[in-house]
């Protein structure tokens, strides 16, 4: 709990929800006859309405990234690091929006809505919903937030895929994409990462293919494992013996028995606490709209050919020990990038955080965000 | 700003909307220059840290790869000119990435500390010691420059691997050009400025 309200932060914030009421058609094909997307707002949208930022959330995110919903509330926003007065993401200079993604669990319609048309929760039946599917609906947001054109497009992970699907389908809205710890495409390794984290959850016993809510319980023990496996991937080797090591929680090695190392108990914490908060169909339907993220698939693999209608610049950051979204992911976008005659910026951050990196406030790092968003300001903000 | 001398050369042979990339672009200053004055489409290349976020500041397109990693990731002749100035010295490969230079773009341009100046040689000579100079600041010990060489030398390389010198120019220490300095190069330049290009 926050005892007072330090002067670098947003402060206490509030979620508003936008109602779509157009029926929305999906890529799979499936039409939603309207839906909802709850998101929140920092700073203030200036006259010209040339000042906003969108952020996007990865994997298990959400729309509240920084702040507090309440003096009650023990910890901020995700990224709340990052943004907020005179922080990188600075809300005395920027208008930033931050959009819980369609088929989430903390707000906008997804598996936790009833379907209008069978007055059921739509569950495990919620339509596959891919990366462009979120963009359009952003673009929806947007539309209503009366913003034509962002200053900047911001994520990390998936959230990255968000940002340069945009500079792709909406070449005209965006100014400048900045993609953290990203890939054009996710690896076969991860797309296993993913299949594991499926599996855990649904050959949980309670989960009832997906129809767990009706049968009041949760597979909280499978999306726990879900967890504790992407968890792991979201650190590194390193990472984890400076902050482990083989420390014990409990027990004694020597007794042979009923030891517990730091790392296991960290794990199972975690693990616990996210099955606690979120869905796990939402967690089945975000991780394959990871595994299908592909936009070269169009273009014949051609990462080149897909960035010829792009017209925003870029910043493009990876870190040193992300063996997730290694550095070589982030080199094969700059890469293409170069060769399409974009605009390009990108930085190789040391770290030994693996992944999670994108969330840390890495000395560096949040330098390299505050310099570039510093000239977005200087160039589109008046 | 006012644009170091040799940087001013460079800035003169290129061709407005070029595409150029700049080997070891320091902070930047030449890409700011060109994309400013000719509109170019240009990219630098460096590692050090803080010439990366200056050359953000700036709004250059800078790009972190060590050169000793190889140019591998440009495809060839993807760029009109590439630049690399004061950088050859210090890199592990100059021949291959010379020839690398000349496989992405269509001519390029290098400029390095001349080892066959007068002082060096005149250092060497009297004292026995490793020459130090204004171009060539750093003991031996702790140099960046691991390949040093003279006017002459560089022009035997460019024989060996088939490059095309358009032009040598040179120029003392501030990068100022006079023309006394190209009665004998290889003894009174300080730093060598050549513009390559390919043998057809």
């Amino acid at each position: 709990m926050p005892s007072v309200i330090v002067e670098d932060s947003v402060g206490i914030v509030n979620s508003q929800i936008y109602t779509h009421t157009q029926p929305f058609t999906l890529q799979c094909g499936t039409t939603l006859p309207s839906y909802e997307l709850v998101y929140e707002t920092y700073g203030v949208l200036n006259e010209n309405k040339s000042n906003a930022i969108l952020v996007c959330h990865a994997l298990s995110g959400h729309h509240h990234a920084a702040g507090y919903h309440s003096m009650d509330e023990k910890k901020p926003g995700w990224w709340d690091t990052c943004i907020g007065p005179n922080k990188p993401i600075d809300t005395n200079i920027f208008y930033v929006v931050s959009v819980n993604n369609l088929g989430g669990c903390h707000g906008s319609t997804g598996p936790l809505t009833l379907d209008p048309e069978t007055q059921k929760l739509y569950g495990p039946s919620f339509p596959s919903v891919l990366v462009r599917d979120w963009v359009v609906s952003q673009s929806h947001l947007a539309d209503h937030l009366g913003i034509h054109k962002f200053a900047a497009i911001v994520g990390g992970s998936l959230g990255g895929m968000q940002a340069l699907q945009w500079t792709i389908d909406f070449p005209d809205r965006v100014n400048a994409a900045l993609l953290i710890a990203c890939a054009a495409k996710l690896s076969a390794q991860n797309i296993a990462f993913n299949e594991i984290a499926r599996q855990a959850i649904t050959t949980d016993p309670n989960f009832f293919a997906g129809r767990y809510v009706e049968n009041s319980v949760q597979p909280s023990q499978g999306l726990m494992l879900a967890r504790m496996i992407g968890h792991v991937t979201y650190l590194s080797d390193d990472g984890m013996r400076e902050r482990f090591g083989r420390e014990l929680k409990s027990g004694d090695l020597g007794s042979g028995g009923g030891v517990e190392f730091q790392v296991e108990s960290y794990l199972h914490y975690q693990g616990r606490a996210f099955s606690k908060h979120f869905d796990a169909n939402t967690y089945v339907l975000m991780t394959k709209a990871l595994d299908y993220f592909d936009p070269a698939r169009e273009t014949g693999n051609d990462l080149v050919a897909t960035f010829a209608p792009v017209k925003a610049k870029f910043l493009v950051l990876s870190f040193s020990s992300d063996w997730r979204f290694p550095v070589e992911r982030s080199r094969e976008i700059v890469n293409a990038l170069i060769e399409a005659r974009k605009n390009v910026a990108a930085a190789e951050i040391e770290s030994d955080q693996g992944h999670d990196s994108f969330l840390l406030p890495i000395e560096r790092y949040v330098r390299i965000l505050r310099s570039y968003l510093i000239r977005i300001a200087d160039e589109v903000c008046k | 700003m006012t644009l170091r001398a040799d940087l001013k050369l460079i800035s003169e042979l290129v061709n407005p909307n070029a595409r150029v990339l700049d080997l070891g672009c320091g902070e930047g200053d030449l890409l700011a220059h060109l994309q400013h004055t000719k509109q170019v489409n240009g990219y630098g290349l460096d590692v050090d840290a803080n010439n990366i976020r200056i050359c953000i500041d700036k709004g250059v397109n800078v790009i972190e790869q060590n050169l000793d990693d190889g140019l591998s990731n440009f495809a060839d002749d993807s760029f009109d000119m590439v630049v690399m100035t004061e950088t050859l010295q210090s890199v592990r490969e100059p021949d291959h990435l010379l020839k690398e230079m000349l496989r992405i773009g269509e001519e390029c341009v290098v400029t390095f500390p001349n080892f066959g100046h007068w002082r060096c040689r005149l250092q060497l000579m009297t004292f026995g010691r490793m020459p130090v100079a204004n171009h060539l600041p750093h003991s031996w010990f702790n140099t960046p420059n691991i390949h040093l060489c003279t006017f002459k030398d560089f022009e035997a390389l460019c024989l060996d691997l088939n490059l095309r010198i358009i032009q040598r120019r040179v120029v003392d220490y501030k990068h100022n050009e006079y023309t006394w300095l190209s009665s004998a190069p290889n003894l009174l330049g300080t730093v060598a400025f050549y513009r390559l290009g390919k043998n057809s």
